[in-house]
């Protein structure tokens, strides 16, 4: 079934340029998966957004009961869903406010990440030679660097906040964006086109951007996609870590706690919301990303 | 093919040493005293003044650069504060432990993926496969760490198998590597942590061979082996599985630099004493030489299995030529 659709999208796609989206749609109604994690990523923005209507209680909240003694570990109730923490603290309204922080940081990352990414993909690709040499040696070099020791020598010299995660991220992720995005430009620019465009006079700025770029933009939403879980789970492990920001509630940050104060191996209800939160925000932009692909056509890209 | 290793060798020593000029600047810009990085700031001024000159730290960036990279060819890494022993021997003694967690969770995590993976193409469309395919983007998707959590929590806390922490029992103090490595506790201690890895580490191999398989037994050559009457697993496994296994070690290539970041996490949540512990633990305590040094060792470890897997590459695929 899935195939179907595979071999709709593409013999679609020669047919009709414009309608990616129609592409997808289509997809969407053949592909359940895809329709499955489309509407748990609305559900995820939807809490992320209201977050701070939709929390019941504020993150560092202590709530006691009524003859006044702390709620400690309290197994979820009606009033905690998730539990309590340890000094008495709601799970539930934790973890509904580190949906915001997961959905930021993955979202801004990823996007600076393949704006870095296409553009050098496109540079390098597009005028070849030395450029692309010099290029690509920078790229090997990244592709050197271990990421999470690098974040957490990052975030130790820096001081530790939420955009220097995402400074972090980037600043050794593009690298594969640029990669990928280099090998389709290098095809694009051998095409007729490109060099009917050149004949005609265009520039190179002009070439770039209205006749190569159109063509890598879906390669590059996919990517774009795939990039967002990586930032989301980097974010997440820094924060586990502890070298995240601390003002900020993240789901990585409720596990850090969690693990130093020596409760995760007794309060499932604390360990185990957060963890599930990444594992289906995740799955979902993967399944989306997964029938993007089959946009973009499946054979272009293996990892 | 000599060749071509040598030169590969060369690439990497250039590169590691552009990895220790990043990580030379990155601790010199960062705020605050920068000497920090190499002298420890708590020990009395005229003993830190002796120290400070004789690292050159009064000197120039230009010229501390110069004692710097010296001391790097040299494998002198300083002194780490908080050990108040050389950053090379706190390295040496933990970089055993990481190989072995590493190297155990890698061969678990490819022997499964790749057989199964064959295994899943071939069946293509059973209930096995799909269940194959659902199982590793779960764990592509869920943090190692919180897997680590939550295996501790049901196998150690909840069941009592295995134990959920360090690489012996406490209190345990051995002398020599065969003391430490070669006994039943320290196998009891690696199972637990291995298989959390291995199974972060499984979705590649697994997701790769059944995409890479599924190419191969389209080609004449299965047809042929059909052909001749061979029992289904021995062209599965001699025939289409050899062949489909080049991709898989490609990308177990590239995946090695994302799987040593996955490995510090391991170490952290299961307090296994080997390198990403020990950086983490570095990092916290402002030990800024041996964090320096690990890192400096971890990037050599990443470009060292690179080049492993690039040598495989062409010891499989004989077509390959190198330059």
């Amino acid at each position: 079934m899935k195939d179907e659709a595979r071999m709709n999208a593409r013999s679609r796609r020669s047919g009709n340029r414009q309608s990616l989206f129609n592409i997808f749609w289509s997809n969407l109604k053949r592909d359940r998966l895809a329709l499955f994690g489309v509407i748990l990523l609305l559900f995820f923005v939807f809490v992320g957004v209201f977050a701070e209507s939709l929390a019941p209680h504020g993150p560092r909240d202590r709530h006691y009961d009524a003859e006044g003694t702390i709620r400690r570990l309290e197994q979820p109730s009606w009033q905690y869903p998730f539990g309590t923490t340890d000094v008495g603290r709601d799970i539930f309204s934790q973890v509904i406010l580190g949906t915001r922080t997961a959905l930021t940081v993955g979202f801004l990352a990823a996007l600076l990440v393949t704006l870095v990414g296409s553009v050098i993909g496109i540079i390098a690709g597009y005028f070849g030679g030395w450029i692309d040499t010099v290029l690509m040696r920078i790229v090997d070099f990244f592709y050197a660097i271990p990421f999470i020791p690098f974040v957490i020598v990052l975030s130790a010299i820096l001081q530790p906040s939420m955009w220097n995660i995402i400074l972090a991220v980037s600043l050794l992720s593009w690298r594969t964006v640029a990669r990928i995005v280099r090998s389709q430009v290098l095809s694009i620019a051998q095409r007729p086109y490109i060099k009917a465009a050149r004949v005609a006079g265009a520039g190179h700025l002009r070439i770039m951007a209205r006749y190569i770029l159109p063509n890598v933009i879906p390669l590059v939403l996919l990517e774009m996609a795939f990039m967002v879980n990586w930032a989301i789970m980097a974010e997440a492990s820094v924060a586990f870590l502890g070298f995240g920001d601390p003002r900020v509630t993240s789901w990585g940050q409720i596990l850090h706690i969690n693990f130093v104060s020596g409760y995760s191996r007794l309060a499932w209800w604390w360990t185990a919301p957060p963890g599930l939160a990444i594992v289906l925000l995740l799955l979902s932009i993967f399944f989306v990303a997964r029938s993007l692909e089959a946009v973009v056509d499946p054979r272009l890209r293996k990892r | 093919m000599l060749a071509y290793i040598v030169k590969r060798l060369l690439i990497m020593i250039v590169m590691l040493l552009l990895v220790a000029t990043m990580i030379f600047l990155m601790f010199r810009t960062m705020p605050g005293d920068p000497t920090a990085s190499m002298v420890d700031p708590s020990i009395p001024r005229e003993a830190r003044q002796a120290l400070l000159e004789r690292y050159g730290l009064h000197e120039s960036l230009w010229i501390q650069y110069r004692i710097f990279m010296r001391d790097l060819v040299q494998l002198d890494f300083g002194n780490s504060y908080f050990y108040n022993r050389t950053v090379l021997r706190v390295i040496g003694d933990r970089l055993p432990a990481t190989l072995i967690l590493m190297l155990t969770a890698m061969l678990f995590a490819y022997t499964f993926g790749v057989l199964w993976g064959a295994w899943m193409a071939w069946n293509r469309g059973s209930r096995l496969e799909s269940v194959g395919v659902t199982f590793s983007l779960v764990f592509r998707s869920a943090p190692t760490f919180w897997v680590g959590l939550m295996a501790i929590m049901l196998f150690s806390v909840t069941l009592g198998w295995f134990p959920a922490q360090g690489m012996r029992t406490t209190g345990y103090v051995g002398d020599s590597f065969a003391e430490v490595f070669l006994n039943h506790d320290f196998v009891r201690h690696l199972i637990l942590p291995a298989f959390v890895a291995g199974l972060y580490f499984l979705a590649t191999p697994l997701l790769i061979m059944r995409n890479s398989m599924l190419e191969v037994m389209s080609e004449d050559y299965i047809e042929m082996a059909r052909a001749k009457g061979l029992r289904d697993r021995r062209v599965l496994y001699k025939h289409a599985a050899r062949n489909a296994l080049l991709p898989v070690v490609t990308a177990g290539a590239l995946f090695i630099g994302a799987a040593i970041g996955g490995q510090v996490l391991i170490e952290v949540v299961f307090s296994w004493p080997g390198l990403g512990r020990e950086i983490v633990q570095a990092v916290t305590r402002s030990d800024y030489p041996l964090a320096q040094g690990i890192f400096i060792i971890i990037s050599a470890l990443v470009m060292f299995m690179n080049l492993v897997a690039d040598v495989l590459y062409a010891l499989l695929d004989p077509r390959i030529a190198y330059r």
